[in-house]
This record gives C-alpha cells, structure tokens and sequence, in this order.
C-alpha cells in the first residue's frame, strides 16, 4: 500500500483528448493493492481506453463484486459512478441499473472467484440475456483477497504457491461465454497493453455483452514457478490471435493492412474493428472454430489472447425486450406510475 | 541502440539534480534544504558555509543560478526559493564555533599573499589556513569584503552580516593589511611569498564619454554607479540631488536608484538603451526597483549632458528601437523621434565595470591579452607566472559573488598542489554517494510528500520605513513557519531512482503509477529516436535517458530524468525492489576533508 498521495504534477506535453482531457483526468484514486499486481495494469488500461475513446466520466458506470479485482474500481474514473456490491453479485446490480438507464456506459468489474465460483450463476445468466456491459475479469487463478486459496479457473496442474496440487480442472471463462451466447469474447493478459487496450475500447463500443478475460498475475499469491498464471508463464505461453486495431468511426486506417491479411468488422454504431491475421484461417465471427481453437490449444497448454469471437448481429437486452429507448429515469414520475387508478384499471381488465 | 547508463560515473546523477549542478560551488541544496525543515539550521548553515562560505551574505544577494534550473519550473510556475532559504538558516543558526575548522597553531611555514579583501581572496584564505599557511590580505579598503561591502547597498545586506562571515575567516588569523592598495606586484613579489592570489575583482566602473562629461559644471553630479556606492558604503557620501538619472541596466543601476531614494531621491529615474526585456539585472532586481517607484525608461541611448545656467540641467536621450537579424542578432537604431532630455540633479553612470592591472608591471611574467585581461588557467587558476594565481572577478571579468567563491576554492587547491610540489592538474576527487532511502514496505528517509503549494512570498518591511533609511533591511527573510512551508516544496533531486535489472519482473506497476510518465519499457534503439518514441517524447536533450541493459523480454527500461519528481512512487509500486531510492551524495573537493556528512547524518 502507498501513503502518499499521487503528485498532482503532471508532464506539461502530456497530449489532450477530444473533450480536452489528459489520461490522468481518468485516474482514481492511488491504489491499495499489491505493489506489482496484474490487476492495477488493467486498472491503467482502462483508463487509457477511456481517454482514448473522449468518453465523459459522468456517462460511465463502473460495478464490480468483491475481491482484490473488485476494488480496482475505486483506481480509475473518479468521477463516475459506481457500485461496489456483494461477492458475485455484480451482474445483477449491472441488470438493474442497465435496466433503469440504459444511457450509461456499464463497465463490470470481477475477479476469476467472483465470476466462476460464488458469481457463476449471475454470469450465465447476464450473457444469456446480453446484458450491454462490459465485463472484465480480472483472472488471476486464485481469490487474491483471502489469501491465496485455488479459484476455480486455475489449472488442474498448476501448483500453489506452497507447492500443493490443484486437484480440480478449470473452468474457462471465455469458451463458456460463446457457448451461452456473448457477442463479443476476448482474452488478454494484463502485461500486454498494446493488445488489451484495443481489445477494452472494442468491449466498450460493443451493444450487447462484451467479456475480456485478463490474465492478471497475483504476485503475491499465484506469481511462482509452478503457477500457469503468472508473468514469465504467460509471456512464454502466449498465443495471439490477432492483432487488433479499434478504428473509430471518424478515422479509416484500412490502407494500414494489405488485403486479405485483414478482417474488417463493422459495429452498430458505425465504428469498425480491423483484425490482422497471424493465423491465416482465423475469423472471429466463426463461432465453431472459435471454440475449437480454445479447446485445441489448451490441451496444447497454451492461452490464446485477442478477440476470440464476436457477433455483429446479436441483440442486447433491450433490444430483445422492447423496452423504452427513454432511459426509466428520464421517464415523468406520472408517466412511470400512473397511480392507483390506473392499476385497478387493469387488474380489472383481467376479471 | 543505446548503451546502458553508467551510474557509476559520478557526473550522472548529478546532473539529475540540476539545482547543485547549476550552482558553481555545487553545494548540496536539497541537503540543507531538508535539514531546514528539520530545523537542524546551524546544520543547513555549515552545509552550506562548507560550499559557499557566505550563506548569510548569499542567502540576501546570491544571483542564484540554480533557481532556473530548479526541476520545479518544469511542472509548475515558480522554482524554490532557495537562495532565500539559505537566508533562513543562517538567521535561525545557533553558534558555529565548535564546527569551524582548527587552525594549527604550527604553521607549515609557507606564506601566501591574497590581493584584494573580497570574496575570492577570503575563500582562499578559508580554505588555507586550516592547513597551516600564513595568509596576508592586502586590501585597499579600510575593511575586508570587497564588493559584498563596497556594491551592495545594506537595505539588501547589512554591515552586521558582512562582518560575522568575513570575520569569521579573518578571525582564523589571517595577516590583516588593510587600506594599503597595492600599486606593484613587483613589490609583493619582492616579499618572497610562496604564492600569491590576485583577487582583485572588476573595480574599474565604465565611463560614458559624450559631450559635457568633463565639463567643470558637471562633473561634480556625475558619478561612477561603482565608485558611487563604495563612497556610500563608507558613508562619506550621504546625500543626492532629488531629481537623479540612473543610465544602465544591470543590477548595479538598480542599486543605485534604490540607494538614491533613500538618500533624498524623489525623482528617480533608470534608463537603459535596449528594450527591457534585454535588461542585465535579475528580474527580482528590477520588481523590487519598480515597486519602490522607480520607473525603467527603455530604448533612451544618452547624447549628451545638457549644461544650463553653468549647472548640469539633465541628460538628453536618443530614443532606439531594436532590429533582429534572421540570426537573432540585436541592433540598436535611432527611432528617428525628437530626443528626450531627462531633467536632472545627478547622474549615475551604471553601465558596466571591467577589470584592470595598472599595477601588474608588465615586464615581470604575467602575460594578458589583446584586451588587457591576464591569461589564467581555466582549471588551475594559474597565470603565466607560476607563482601567481588569479580568481573571481580578476580573471575573467564581472561575474558574481558564488563564481568568486568557486574560484577561490579551486585556486585554494591549486596553491596548496603548487607548495607541495604536486601537479596542479591532479585535483581531488569529489565524494560521491549512493545510499538506499527505505525504511520499510513504503517508508522512506526521506520526505517525499511534496508540497503543491506556489512559491511563498518573502515578508518585507513596511514600504515607507524601508525607505526612511539605506540601512533598513527590506526583506525581512522567512520566518520558521514560511520556511518550513517553502521547504516542502522541495523535489528531493538527490533522491535518485536506481533500476536493478535482474530484478525486473516487467509487470508496469511503475509504468502505471509514475505522476509524469518517465518510466518506459520499450525497443531499444538510437538515443535520437527513442528519445521520440517515449510515452511523452523526452525532447529536452539537456537531460539524460537512463537506459537498462535488456530485460528478459528482449526490451529495455528507459527513463526520462527530466520531468521525475524523485516521488519515490515507482519503488513503492515495484514488486521486487527493482527500482530502489538512493540518496546520491556530491561533496565538491576542497583542500580540507569533508565534514558535510556529519551534518547530515
Ligand atoms: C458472500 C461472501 N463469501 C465469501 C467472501 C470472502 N471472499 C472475499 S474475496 C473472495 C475471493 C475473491 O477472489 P477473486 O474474485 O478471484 O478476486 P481476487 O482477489 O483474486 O482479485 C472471497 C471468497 C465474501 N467476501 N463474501
Ligand atoms: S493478493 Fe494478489 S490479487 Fe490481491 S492485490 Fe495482492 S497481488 Fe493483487
Ligand atoms: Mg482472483
């Protein structure tokens, strides 16, 4: 933990956004994790994307559940709103305020226990409803704040940092997302900014729910020798996918690739994502293949990284339930409960 | 591709910490500054007195060149007031007795001539004696202190302070020959010394040859800004007209339209010949001349002194405008107006002052160029005559009190090699440094939670009592308080980031949490464009990239020293005490051993 506050002195060229801004206007407070934890890298890459995209703070909601994930959203975008909630219950929380204003921009924030052990239920079922969120993971293959014990996406293989065996397989996160539906599922790796800020800013343009699982080493708990989630693991055994350009709707960077060696997917908003190719057969739009690369090259014992899958034409939730494109809270109190009267009106309509 | 920075070479960080790199004594200023807030002032004061030797009298007039580069103007507006802190702890020091040098009662037996009482001279005497020489100053003022005495007026230095730090030398018993100007070096050398120092300053004041300068009616109301403030000094002029004409730009003119408004000045005007913007003086200087009221005419190149009823009637002007050439060169050229004629009772001439060897016989060995200055040896400090060394003002012409300090301690050293038959180019090395600064998890020695407060002002007197006499002190120098605060402010420049590479674990914990993104981790590449493809591009090439050897991802850490806030924030982040924060050390050498660390520890 750090005690002193962070200097309010800045570069003076640091450059400036759209809105004026500069990075640090971004930033919250000074974190309190670990020095070294993966997590506060993503903590950076969030804000990064954030400033990139010129998104005013006040049109941002952040939420997360519990954990040392969990409270990273305390380190970034001060002036948004927020929801700290229960253990795993984050998805809910998302559904209502999504739900009540659909106007905001909704960023999730959990952990690998928050979402696949106590959480994993609200997960399913926020993907099968495609809640408009973007959902981060923060994966560290251990529950961080209580102290080092397995989560359920470490590997069967993997050791704990006393050398005892992870009796149990993992549970993936992202294979688990195209199977129930999401849209859009990344993968990424805390260390690795250059593909996990496109990767966040493509999330955040994404209608309908985005997952990027970030690999994030605990270096106090799962940053050893015999951890499959820890710095020097992920960097030997990192297989990218991809690499991913996020093209605002104003620029066309296209000339940037050669023909045929990229893949230009095209967003509702009119923002447009161009992947470049390493795999040459590799199009995230085909959701088998997706799904048969991530099975083929665990078994292989290596991650996959970059955008997996993604679905241009699902439907978020809103769209599915027809629901007022006027945010619940910009609604009149008189139209949103017209009273009494008009209840029994309708209960009597059934009788 | 850039190689990996040796932080062994002692220059480095020194660099880094640009206020002690900028001051020519290299005093340790982050040092006394935290020794300040300690309020450990006599320690801040010998820290000081060690490198400087005049901290109550610089603290007042120093022209502070380590204040522009004080790293602070990079990410604010105002640099710290370090000069004015050093004012702080020589008025807050208890006794320094006991930490003055011991001056051996045997003496080595050799002697050393000091020509010239001011600040050079002394300085060599401070740094001699203690080894047992015999040193004489021969001075032609009644007083030791040269122009610290005789130019600075005492409403900005008074007397008292002048005399306790020159006394303080001359108290270690050093031969006193005071009103005995020296008319021949011939004779001094004739005395057999075993060295001799020429510290006799730049005392010859420029004169302005237009017409009516020696015209019988006004010669007696024109006055050489120099000479003019030597005779106020030792008070046998107390008085001036009320209408008064300063001509110059530099701080001299301003010290002597500030002096005329307290000794009966009512109109007291500065002229200058360039635009003001090009004015020699500090622009501290120049604020404190025009909140006194005294108006800075700019562009007015004087023609002539109008004589009228057969008294000096002012001083006509031909007023100028500035052209630059494409190379940025200035010409001055007549603005073709009507001229101005300045009315006026006096007139001081305050435009510039020169060295100057009319008693140096010219056939003895001492060689001077084309321009009448002596040849000396950059480094050594020696003239052509082996015996013989110059230093401040004499050797190269005007520059300021600190340069005479520098120079007195370097020519020290080289009297001291000359007399015991050492090469004068073997100078001592200075000690250097470099001490880790944790304490525990996140505790550091050193304060590191800087204060975003702006520069505090320093309490003046009130205006019309500073006015009433020239020996009231117009500042009144930071209390305790003031300076505490003002210390806060204080960027720890010698608390240096030191990168371990083996230790590395590349996670960007330090990247993420550094305030002004100076920390990379990146390609290697040639200095030119690495420099360019930084986070924030490190286009200021004055300061140093630190570069790591490569890391295990095959990249390398590059650091922009320039915009660091010595936070220690990055240490406090780094998992592994990759980075770490060291205290580095910097003691100039001296020709005594060090007692700095004793200070400070
Ligand atoms: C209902 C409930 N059950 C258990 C806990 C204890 N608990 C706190 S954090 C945590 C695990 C967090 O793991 P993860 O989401 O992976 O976060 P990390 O700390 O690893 O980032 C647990 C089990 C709790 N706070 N609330
Ligand atoms: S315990 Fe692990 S997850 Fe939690 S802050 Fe420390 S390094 Fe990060
Ligand atoms: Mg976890």
């Amino acid at each position: 933990m750090t005690f002193i506050k962070k200097p309010i002195f800045r570069h003076p060229s640091l450059p400036k956004n759209d809105l004026g801004l500069t990075y640090r206007d971004y930033e919250g407070l000074v974190s309190t994790l670990c020095a070294g934890c993966g997590h506060d890298s993503i903590t950076a890459s969030i804000v990064q994307s954030c400033y990139d995209l010129s998104l005013p703070a006040h049109k941002i909601a952040k939420l997360s559940g519990i954990g040392c994930s969990s409270k990273t959203t305390n380190y970034f975008l001060n002036q948004s709103h927020g929801f700290n909630t229960v253990h795993g219950r984050m998805p809910s929380v998302a559904t209502g305020a999504n739900l009540a204003n659909r106007d905001l921009i909704y960023i999730g924030v959990s952990g690998d226990g928050d979402t696949a052990s106590i959480g994993l239920g609200q997960y399913c079922h926020a993907i099968r409803r495609q809640l408009n969120v973007t959902y981060i993971v923060e994966n560290n293959g251990t529950y961080g704040l209580t102290k080092g014990q397995f989560s359920a996406t470490n590997d069967k293989k993997s050791k704990n940092k006393k050398g005892a065996d992870n009796p149990f397989g993992a549970i993936d996160l992202a294979l688990m997302a195209i199977e129930l539906g999401a849209g859009f599922v990344a993968r990424s790796f805390s260390g690795d900014k250059e593909q996990l800020v496109p990767l966040i800013k493509k999330a955040i343009a994404y209608n309908g729910f985005s997952l990027i699982d970030v690999i994030s080493p605990c270096v106090t708990f799962n940053n050893h020798p015999h951890s499959t989630k820890s710095y020097d693991y992920i960097r030997e055994h990192n297989t990218a996918m991809g690499e991913l350009d996020f093209v605002p709707e104003k620029e066309n960077i296209q000339a940037k690739y050669s023909e045929g060696e990229s893949v230009d997917v095209t967003l509702h908003d009119g923002n447009s994502i161009n992947l470049q190719k390493l795999d040459g057969n590799y199009d995230p739009r085909d959701q088998d293949k997706a799904v048969s690369i991530l099975r083929k090259y665990r078994g292989e014992g290596k991650v996959v990284t970059g955008l997996l899958y993604i679905n241009e034409d699902a439907n978020e939730m809103h769209e599915t339930l027809k629901t007022s494109t006027t945010p619940l809270n910009a609604i009149p109190m008189n139209d949103l409960c017209p009273g009494i009267d008009e209840l029994d009106k309708l209960n009597k309509s059934y009788t | 591709m850039m190689k990996p920075t040796d932080i062994k070479n002692p220059s480095y960080f020194h660099k880094v910490v640009d206020c002690q790199w900028a001051c020519p004594a290299h005093t340790p200023v982050p040092e006394y500054i935290r020794l300040i807030a300690q309020r450990k002032y006599t320690e801040a004061y010998m820290v000081n007195w060690e490198s400087n030797v005049f901290p109550g009298v610089l603290g007042r007039t120093c022209d502070r060149p380590c204040e522009p580069a004080c790293r602070r103007v990079r990410v604010e507006e105002t640099p710290v007031a370090i000069c004015r802190l050093k004012r702080a702890a020589a008025d807050n020091k208890s006794d320094i007795t006991e930490h003055l040098p011991d001056i051996p009662k045997t003496k080595n037996g050799k002697k050393i001539a000091l020509i010239g009482g001011g600040p050079a001279s002394l300085t060599v005497a401070r740094d001699l004696m203690p080894l047992g020489y015999d040193c004489t100053i021969y001075e032609k003022d009644p007083k030791a202190g040269g122009l610290m005495r005789t130019n600075i007026p005492s409403f900005r230095l008074p007397e008292a302070v002048i005399d306790e730090e020159v006394d303080t030398i001359l108290d270690f018993g050093v031969i006193k020959k005071f009103n005995q100007e020296v008319t021949s070096l011939k004779d001094i050398l004739d005395q057999k010394y075993d060295a001799i120092f020429v510290g006799t300053g730049a005392p010859k004041g420029k004169d302005l040859n237009i017409k009516n300068r020696y015209e019988a009616e006004a010669i007696e109301n024109i006055h050489i800004g120099i000479d003019w403030l030597t005779s106020v000094a030792f008070k046998h002029v107390d008085k001036i007209g009320k209408k008064v004409v300063v001509i110059g730009g530099g701080n001299t003119a301003m010290d002597c339209c500030r002096s005329s408004l307290r000794l009966g000045g009512l109109d007291v005007k500065v002229t200058v010949r360039s635009p003001k913007s090009d004015m020699k003086a500090s622009d501290w200087e120049i604020e404190e001349a025009e909140l006194e009221g005294v108006p800075i005419l700019d562009n007015h190149s004087p023609k002539e002194f109008v004589i009228e009823n057969g008294k000096l009637k002012g001083v006509l002007f031909e007023k100028m405008i500035a052209e630059y050439d494409a190379n940025g060169k200035r010409k001055l050229i007549s603005s073709g107006e009507d001229p101005v004629l300045l009315e006026c009772d006096d007139v001081i001439l305050a435009i510039g002052q020169e060295n100057a060897f009319p008693w140096v016989e010219k056939d003895i060995g001492i060689e001077f160029n084309e321009w009448g200055q002596p040849t000396v040896d950059k480094i050594t400090f020696q003239s052509s005559l082996p015996n013989v060394f110059f230093g401040g003002d004499a050797a190269w012409g005007p520059e300021n009190i600190i340069w005479a300090v520098a120079h007195g301690h370097q020519a020290a050293i080289s009297i001291n090699n000359f007399c015991e038959n050492i090469d004068l180019n073997e100078r001592p090395d200075p000690i250097t440094n470099l001490l880790s600064q944790k304490m525990g998890i996140h505790e550091w020695s050193y304060p590191n939670d800087i204060s975003n407060s702006n520069r505090f002002a320093v309490p003046h007197t009130d205006h019309s009592h500073a006015l009433s006499s020239i020996e009231v002190e117009v500042e009144l120098g930071y209390d305790e308080k003031l300076a505490l605060e003002e210390s806060k402010r204080c960027l720890n420049c010698d608390i240096q980031t030191v990168f371990t590479e083996n230790l590395c674990i590349e996670c960007d914990a330090c990247v993420d949490i550094c305030p002004v993104d100076c920390i990379n981790f990146i390609e290697n590449d040639t200095e030119e464009s690495l420099r360019l493809k930084l986070k924030v591009p490190a286009l200021n090439t004055d300061q140093d990239l630190y570069i790591s050897d490569n890391l295990k991802t095959g990249r390398i850490m590059a650091k922009d020293e320039d915009m660091c806030l010595h936070c220690g924030l990055c240490a406090e982040r780094c998992p592994t005490g990759a980075w770490d924060m060291q205290k580095f050390t910097y003691i100039e050498a001296h020709t005594e051993e060090s007692k700095i660390l004793n200070y400070v520890e």
